[in-house]
């Protein structure tokens, strides 16, 4: 029980009649690597919202660092220590990269409810370090993001989440949009992340990545848990089979 | 600069696709567009439009000429820095220029003067008790109620999710309506002298150029400046990193509407009365300024100073073509025509970018 990070219990999402979560039990322990792979329109991003609070669960129980908890809204599940890199960007196109990775957690000069000054020097230096630490290159900061291309952006993103990392990582799709240097850029900070011990939630539909970067693999088909496999235990092959159906419909997983 | 490759496994970046400040285009414009009424006035008119020709006068510049520009910018300016933010922050404000109306009726009800001349005030609105009130009343009365209006269009947007273009729309038809219902029509007049003073001489200058610089470091250096930029930009990925929206834009329209109250204040004070049909169309007017300012109507872009450069030429071609003898009609056919030229100019801007 100690070494849980997360867990669900019967975590549901309805939107109307769509079923787009049902009865999620997920397990995620200290320093692990957990893949979620399935289908397009399985359940997956539903799932990172439930856990995240950007929406708000039909049913079920999250357990988070060791208590029950019903976060409000993304700030709180982010307070609490989970940073998550959403599959559509959550990134502000007119800001420059400091504003960016400080959106919504500015640090301040002097503080005046909304009206608080921003201490832009710091958190520039800031993300400076971050990216070092990240091996993120961006050329210049200072720009708006929207010059950038999209594997740049998705650096800011990750490098965002990697440096405030605490308690949990979740990336939703990170590499699907990446050329293939990016893509091992990014698969870089995530080994990072596993060398500095912190756990990791990450959804692609890359097996090979998926392979390479984690310890296990959770496979979700209509809205259903069907498979969470070790991944010495799996393949490729078992792996599909579970995604389209072959195996797991019926059979109770527990 | 010879490296041209850097960052991460040789994404290129380049560095001349750095665009250019908006605020630079917008001034050059502000430049090109006084030089054109510069050599048109000299072929047309045979006078200058920028330089002083009068010999009684020893000044350089037509200053006269200057004043009036600024004068007549900036009580619409004024509003033109609340629909800044507003549209910055990726809504629309359609009704400032109703709670302008709305404002200087009943800020001006509260700052008559008992008596007129030893006759009694022919324009009051209450009885006595509402005569010869200090300053601070009708201040305080119209500001009031430009920032309630201001909630209540804030608090709709937000919450109901209504369009900011319905919602605002709603409140320029109300707040229309309730400003000729108040004194049936009928305009209010002889202010205090305390009231007569706000708007006195030069003194809207000096309140939209104070106004301005606190925006600009409102916008440029405080978190609700930030958040305004990051919701317009994208108001899911704001809503995702914990800001909370709904409170934000409630606080957007407030001041929106605090700003275009305190400018039906300045208005009235500088007229000496208040009429029903008080700053029609000023909505359009403020939002004109800010497009021309390379402020974006899709949000995230734009800035203070883009407004106030935007206001210039806004002042500067109203000036110029009553210098050029040109009909008024013709003053807002060109009005709209500079608005949709400007909006056009946005969009083909932002194509240009997209897939930079
Ligand atoms: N906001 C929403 N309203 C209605 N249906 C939704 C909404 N978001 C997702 N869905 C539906 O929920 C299901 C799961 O979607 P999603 O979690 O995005 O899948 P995945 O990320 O695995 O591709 C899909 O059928 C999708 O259409
Ligand atoms: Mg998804």
């Amino acid at each position: 029980m100690e070494d849980i990070v997360l867990e669900t219990r019967g975590l549901t999402k309805r939107y109307g009649g769509v079923h787009a979560l049902e009865d999620a039990n997920f397990i995620l322990r200290k320093g692990e690597h957990v893949a979620v792979v399935g289908d397009n329109g399985a359940g997956k991003s539903t799932f990172v919202r439930q856990v995240t609070a950007v929406e708000q669960k039909s049913a079920g129980q999250i357990f988070f660092d060791g208590k029950e908890v019903n976060f409000e809204g993304p700030l709180q599940a982010r307070e609490a220590g989970i940073e998550t890199v959403f599959q559509t960007l959550a990134l502000a196109d007119d800001l420059d990269v400091p504003s960016n990775l400080f959106l919504g957690r500015e640090m301040f000069k002097f503080r005046l409810g909304p009206f608080s000054i921003l201490d832009r020097k710091a958190m520039r230096e800031r993300t400076l370090e971050a990216l070092k630490t990240t091996a993120v290159k961006i050329p210049n900061v200072d720009n708006p993001i929207r010059n950038m291309s999209g594997g740049q952006r998705q650096c800011v993103s990750i490098a965002r989440t990697a440096a405030f990392a605490s308690k949990l990582v979740i990336m939703d799709e990170p590499t699907a949009a990446l050329g293939v240097q990016e893509t091992a850029q990014v698969e870089n900070i995530i080994r990072g992340l596993k060398d500095r011990g912190v756990p990791l939630i990450l959804i692609s539909h890359n097996l090979r990545q998926v392979f390479d970067l984690v310890d296990r693999i959770v496979v979700f088909r209509r809205g259903r848990i069907v498979a969470s496999l070790r991944k010495d235990e799996t393949d490729g092959n078992d792996i599909v089979s579970y995604i389209t159906g072959v195996k797991g419909t019926d059979a109770a997983f527990a | 600069m010879s490296q041209s490759t850097h960052g991460l496994g040789g994404l290129k970046y380049d560095p001349a696709k750095r665009s250019r400040p908006q605020e630079l285009n917008v001034f050059i414009a502000l430049i090109v567009i006084v030089a054109a009424f510069e050599i048109l006035g000299r072929l047309l008119m045979g006078d200058s439009f920028l330089l002083n020709t009068r010999d009684n006068v020893d000044t350089f510049f037509n200053e006269q000429r200057l004043q009036i520009i600024i004068l007549q910018v900036s009580i619409v300016g004024i509003i033109g820095l609340g629909v800044t933010q507003v549209i910055i922050s990726g809504g629309i404000d359609l009704s400032s220029g109703s709670i302008v109306g709305a404002t200087a009726m009943i800020a001006m009800s509260f700052a008559q003067v008992a008596t007129v001349n030893g006759n009694p005030n022919p324009k009051a609105i209450f009885g006595d008790w509402a005569m010869d009130l200090p300053v601070i009343v009708p201040v305080v009365v119209g500001l009031s109620c430009g920032l309630f209006a201001g909630l209540i269009n804030g608090a709709l947007i937000a919450y109901t999710r209504i369009p900011p273009f319905i919602a605002t729309l709603g409140m320029m038809v109300t707040a229309r309506g309730l400003s000729k219902w108040w004194s049936k029509g009928n305009p209010i007049s002889f202010p205090t002298d305390g009231y007569a003073t706000i708007g006195k001489g030069m003194m809207p200058v000096v309140i939209f150029i104070v106004l301005a610089v606190l925006f600009h470091c409102i916008m440029t250096y405080t978190k609700y400046g930030k958040h305004c930029y990051a919701i317009g930009s994208n108001e899911a990925a704001a809503r995702m990193s914990g800001i909370n929206t709904e409170h934000h834009k409630i606080l957007v329209y407030t001041i929106a509407g605090g700003l275009a109250s305190l400018a039906a204040v300045v208005l009235s004070s500088k007229n000496l009365t208040a009429q029903a049909g008080m700053g029609v169309m000023y909505e359009l007017d403020a939002i004109a300024m800010a497009v021309i300012g390379g402020v974006s109507l899709q949000g995230g872009r734009g800035s203070i100073l883009g407004t106030v450069l935007g206001a210039l030429i806004f002042g500067v071609i109203i000036s110029g073509f009553t210098f050029l003898k040109l009909d008024a009609y013709y003053q807002e056919m060109v009005k709209g025509i500079i608005i949709v030229a400007a909006v056009v100019l946005d969009q083909w801007r932002q194509k240009g970018r997209s897939r930079g």
